[in-house]
């Protein structure tokens, strides 16, 4: 298609930071892009509770500290079902570029059991914890704790539900572009809360039992 | 706006990667394995006598990056290829505002906690 | 069944909010009757409600800017009328009202009128700009918009039910905590900022990435105009920013909603820290707005005095360092709260040294101006007088950033001079700058220019009154959010202050005059080619109001200012042979945004009430609304290419028109 050349000084023009830009960039990529930038907003968030637990970490206003409350046993669990559905995610990945219904739809079923399963774990944990008296009303540490645990499982289950709405578009309508779009989204998310997770689990439950 | 035919991949969306199902395959299984490897010596640091006591924050904070880095080179398939050019810089811009947030506000409030009186001492002032 | 709402919610014994109340009820039911009485409803439906059309968007941004300056100005005249003549005495609003004025007053200018106007623009103009057909992801445009809205609402709301926050525009703890602000007021606040400020990220993401990854072909970063520079700027720091402030008040959320402790009194909670991060939000976000307007600025400066921008690559260094800098700097918000002097002495520095890239700018608007043949129209007069009163503001700004200085001068009037001299000479200046630039772009005809000049003259003197004085009475001692006072020394000042005020509800009457003016005389005032003003940059390419596609052709660009090299290339030889025409692909509307926003504003309420099923119904109608969105099978329409030969046509003609007749045009 025949264009409009514009712009003055084409001899005295500085050399450019860049080739040739040849236009506007697929879809794929300002989609892609995009979803980026807005998990990087999500992890500024996060480095807001990390900040408040951090300076709060140490006010138990007399109550239990962190070493008394955790079990490691269930954070390597919990560490352990995040890691393997983030592969597993990685399978469903492939699956969708290969356009293979049955693979992508096996591994999205096993990353949603490895979810729910950190998900069973981590709210009985929660549950737990309230009911020993060590709930997010009882010290500011406890709040900073819950709210950064919490708000990472809040979108673990966002997450889920996301999973779950991806599989029934996969099944009803197949690999059309824009669903593709969207499972990039949801599985650059999905990683995303496992990195969330490994900051989590180092700061919070490793750090917090060793102190 | 329509999927552009007209460009020849200088830049490659965030989490695709162009390559074989095979080498995806095993990028996927070398991230696994690096990561379980490093999440295991994580947790043993952080319960073993074995270590020198004060450099276990080090240390785990040090796994906890080397962690992130897998997850970012082999699940997210961020490079330093020039097509991946743009999402570096966004998750370099996205580190620094995480830095600055953090360490200053631990800078800050630990300035502050030092030269201020504790809140509980306040409150028994006003009672 | 309802929460905590009750019918005593409704201020039956406040006869001022009753009042005001009462008139935008009865001002609202007057114009939605009008609406659909005369059959405009449908149009209004198809056409702007459910438009992903960026131009829209940027319209009804720009108007939702435009309608809550009235409201945020009335709290203002209120303000200083209270202050006038409350010398001895307790004036004519009690101290509980009075404090949810001056609180209200800052969050709506802030969040509803300043945000608002720059994203607006930025919606308007930077897909034209660019020399593309949208911004990256047009429906999340909407619903930006439209959350941006409900936050909006649930504020105004909170006049007539309820009440609203009493602890100014930003809510420290301990006093917003529930013990000492049981009331739904800083509820209010709370949701209508989490909601709106997920709008506000939902545009900064599209316009990021609009500027990094949509550029019409040969438009690499160095020839983008400054405007679309400054865009990017601003919006990295809202990805930046806003997310502190979703968490920040997060946090608050949780301690009056479930007993967390997080800034509490007890049980080791901090407040400091509530100051300390909502800050390092509130200073990037002066910096988003205030970045569109000095992009704003080297557009009509450059087009006003015929000549290129001066310095563009030193503008775009100063621009993105404005933008990292202006994340190192929070602690000058809070000198005085106990922090030591190594730390107040670094934050301080900084604060000095982000001053010198604006200086740079200055410099090089002037150096602009120099040697150019200089046209002043309205929105050149707003320029010179942002310059004139910006310098002002930054450089008492540069006073209170040295932190000696400042434990005098914090929460001073000097202090509310200082930040209302850049916001309004700054901001303000810049958006009313941008709109007359840019209506007639957006709506096929200029703003009367003489009523323009009027209302710059009274906003400009106007302002000088208003604030100057309060610098003296700031001097003098004076605190901030004063409800009465008894020293005499501050009386005099205090009145002439409340004429200023008077003065720029003058330049808004002319401001309303002047738009009410225009549409009548429209025809006169038409903008034929689409270019009215002899522009330099690609948004002058197109028809006044360019049509939905934006470009016939996208264009190809090889320089800086690719709009003026256009025109003088077409002046030299004659007209090329017809381009060849295809269809176009656009995106369809969409209720999604409309929708979605609407069972925000129910949850919202629901959660400012203690309405817990009403929060559940309104989230689950929220999803559903993604859902549906997202199973839809058909997310574009096609222009045919005899459709756009036919639009472009027209626009060209007009253009041969204005080519032929103006000779002397340089």
């Amino acid at each position: 298609m025949s264009a409009v050349t514009l712009g003055h000084d084409e001899a005295a023009t500085p050399h450019a930071l860049e080739k040739e830009h040849l236009g506007p960039a697929p879809k794929r990529i300002v989609t892609g892009y995009g979803f980026w930038i807005f998990i990087l907003s999500d992890m500024v968030m996060f480095s807001c509770f990390f900040a408040a637990f951090a300076v709060l970490s140490g006010q138990t206003a007399g109550g239990p500290h962190g070493a008394e409350l955790f079990n490691l046993k269930n954070v390597a669990i919990e560490t352990g079902c995040l890691l393997l559905s983030s592969f597993v995610c990685g399978m469903a990945s492939i699956a969708a570029e290969e356009r293979n219904a049955f693979w992508f739809q096996i591994s999205m079923a096993v990353t949603c059991a490895l979810g729910l399963a950190f998900l069973f774990i981590e709210f009985r944990e929660f549950a737990d914890l309230v009911a020993r008296g060590a709930g997010p009303s009882r010290s500011a540490f406890l709040s900073a704790f819950f709210t950064l645990v919490g708000c990472h499982g809040l979108h673990v289950s966002a997450g889920i539900l996301w999973l779950l709405t991806m599989m029934a578009q996969v099944f009803a309508k197949g690999f059309r572009a824009d669903i593709q779009r969207r499972f990039l989204c949801f599985a650059l998310f999905w990683h995303a809360l496992d990195i969330i997770w490994v900051a989590v689990f180092s700061v919070v439950y490793l750090l917090g039992s060793a102190a | 706006m329509s999927d552009a035919h007209l460009h020849d991949q200088t830049e490659v969306a965030p989490g695709d990667e162009n390559t074989s199902i095979r080498l995806r395959v095993i990028g996927y299984l070398v991230g696994l394995g690096l990561a379980i490897l490093l999440t295991a010596v994580s947790f043993f640091v952080a319960g073993t006598d074995l270590v020198w006591q004060p450099s276990i924050p080090v240390a785990i904070i040090v796994l906890a990056i080397a962690q992130m880095g897998v997850h970012l080179v082999f699940f997210l398939h961020i490079t330093t290829g020039a097509d991946n050019t743009n999402n570096v810089l966004a998750l370099a811009f996205g580190l620094l505002i995480v830095i600055l947030v953090i360490g200053g506000s631990l800078w800050i409030m630990a300035n502050l906690n030092h030269n201020m009186m504790p809140m509980d001492q306040i409150m028994q002032m006003q009672r | 069944m309802l929460g905590k709402l009750t019918w005593a919610a409704i201020p039956f014994d406040q006869p001022i909010p009753l009042l005001a109340g009462a008139v935008v009820l009865v001002a609202i039911l007057a114009v939605l009757v009008w609406v659909v009485v005369k059959g405009h409803l449908p149009y209004l439906w198809s056409e702007w409600i459910t438009s992903v059309d960026h131009k829209r968007i940027g319209v009804m941004y720009t108007l939702l800017a435009c309608v809550m300056l009235l409201r945020g100005f009335s709290d203002a005249i209120m303000m200083r009328m209270q202050q006038a003549v409350a010398f001895h005495s307790n004036g004519f609003l009690p101290p509980e009202h009075y404090n949810q004025i001056f609180s209200a007053h800052g969050t709506i200018m802030i969040f509803f009128v300043a945000m608002p106007f720059v994203i607006g623009l930025m919606n308007l103009v930077v897909p034209l700009q660019l020399g593309v057909r949208d911004v990256a992801f047009p429906t999340l445009n909407s619903v930006g918009f439209w959350l941006t809205a409900t936050g909006a609402l649930l504020v105004n709301v909170s006049l007539v039910v309820g009440e609203f926050a009493r602890t100014g525009w930003l809510p420290y703890p301990p006093l917003s905590e529930l013990t000492y602000s049981p009331g739904v007021g800083v509820d209010y606040y709370l949701w209508s900022l989490e909601i709106s400020g997920v709008g506000t990220l939902v545009a900064g993401i599209n316009l990021v990435t609009t500027v990094l990854k949509i550029r019409t072909k040969g438009m690499t970063y160095l020839r983008m105009p400054m405007f679309c520079w400054t865009t990017l700027a601003a919006n990295l720091l809202i990805i930046a920013a806003f997310p502190i402030l979703t968490a920040t008040l997060a946090m608050l959320i949780l301690d009056r909603y479930l007993g967390f402790h997080f800034f509490t009194n007890e049980a080791g909670g901090n407040m400091m820290m509530f100051m300390n991060l909502i800050w390092a939000w509130g200073h990037p976000e002066v910096y988003i707005l205030v970045l569109p307007a000095f992009g704003i600025f080297s557009e009509v400066v450059a087009t006003f005095s015929g000549k290129p921008l001066f310095g563009y690559r030193s503008m775009v260094l100063a621009t993105m360092a404005i933008c990292i800098i202006s994340f190192m700097v929070w602690l000058h918000h809070f000198f005085t709260m106990g922090a030591g002097a190594d730390i107040n002495a670094i934050f301080g520095i900084a604060s000095m040294i982000i001053a010198v890239p604006t200086g740079v700018k200055i410099y090089n608007w002037l150096f602009t101006m120099y040697g150019g043949r200089i046209r002043f129209a309205t929105p050149m007069l707003w320029s010179i007088g942002f310059m004139v009163t910006f310098i002002l503001g930054g450089l008492t700004g540069v006073l209170v950033a040295v932190p000696p200085a400042d434990f005098l001068l914090h929460n001073s009037l000097f202090l509310v001079a200082h930040f209302h001299n850049v916001i309004i000479g700054g901001v303000l200046f810049g958006a009313f700058a941008g709109y007359t630039y840019w209506f007639p772009k957006a709506f096929g005809f200029r703003l009367h220019e003489g009523l323009g000049k009027a209302a710059f003259w009274f906003w400009l003197v106007g302002f000088y009154v208003a604030f100057m004085p309060l610098y003296a009475v700031g001097f003098l001692g004076m605190t901030r959010r004063m409800q009465h006072y008894d020293v005499p020394e501050w009386r005099p000042w205090l009145l002439l202050a409340g004429f200023g005020a008077v003065l720029i509800l003058i330049g808004i009457g002319f401001q309303i005059a002047q738009l009410v003016v225009s549409i009548r005389q429209r025809e006169e005032l038409r903008d034929h080619t689409g270019d009215p003003w002899d522009g330099r940059s690609l948004e002058w390419a197109t028809a006044s109001p360019p049509p939905v596609f934006n470009f016939a052709i996208p264009p190809d660009v090889r320089g800086e200012d690719a709009y003026w090299s256009q025109k003088a290339l077409a002046r030299q030889k004659a007209t090329v042979g017809e381009p060849h025409y295809e269809a176009i692909e656009m995106p369809r509307n969409s209720p999604t945004g409309f929708i979605c926003a609407f069972f925000a504003t129910v949850v919202g309420f629901a959660l400012i009430w203690h309405i817990w099923w009403m929060v559940i119904v309104g989230l689950i109608g929220a999803y559903a609304t993604f859902v549906v969105f997202a199973w839809r099978d058909h997310d574009e329409y096609e222009i045919p290419a005899d459709e756009v030969a036919r639009i472009d046509r027209l626009n060209i003609a007009e253009r041969r028109d204005m080519v032929s007749a103006a000779g002397s045009l340089s």
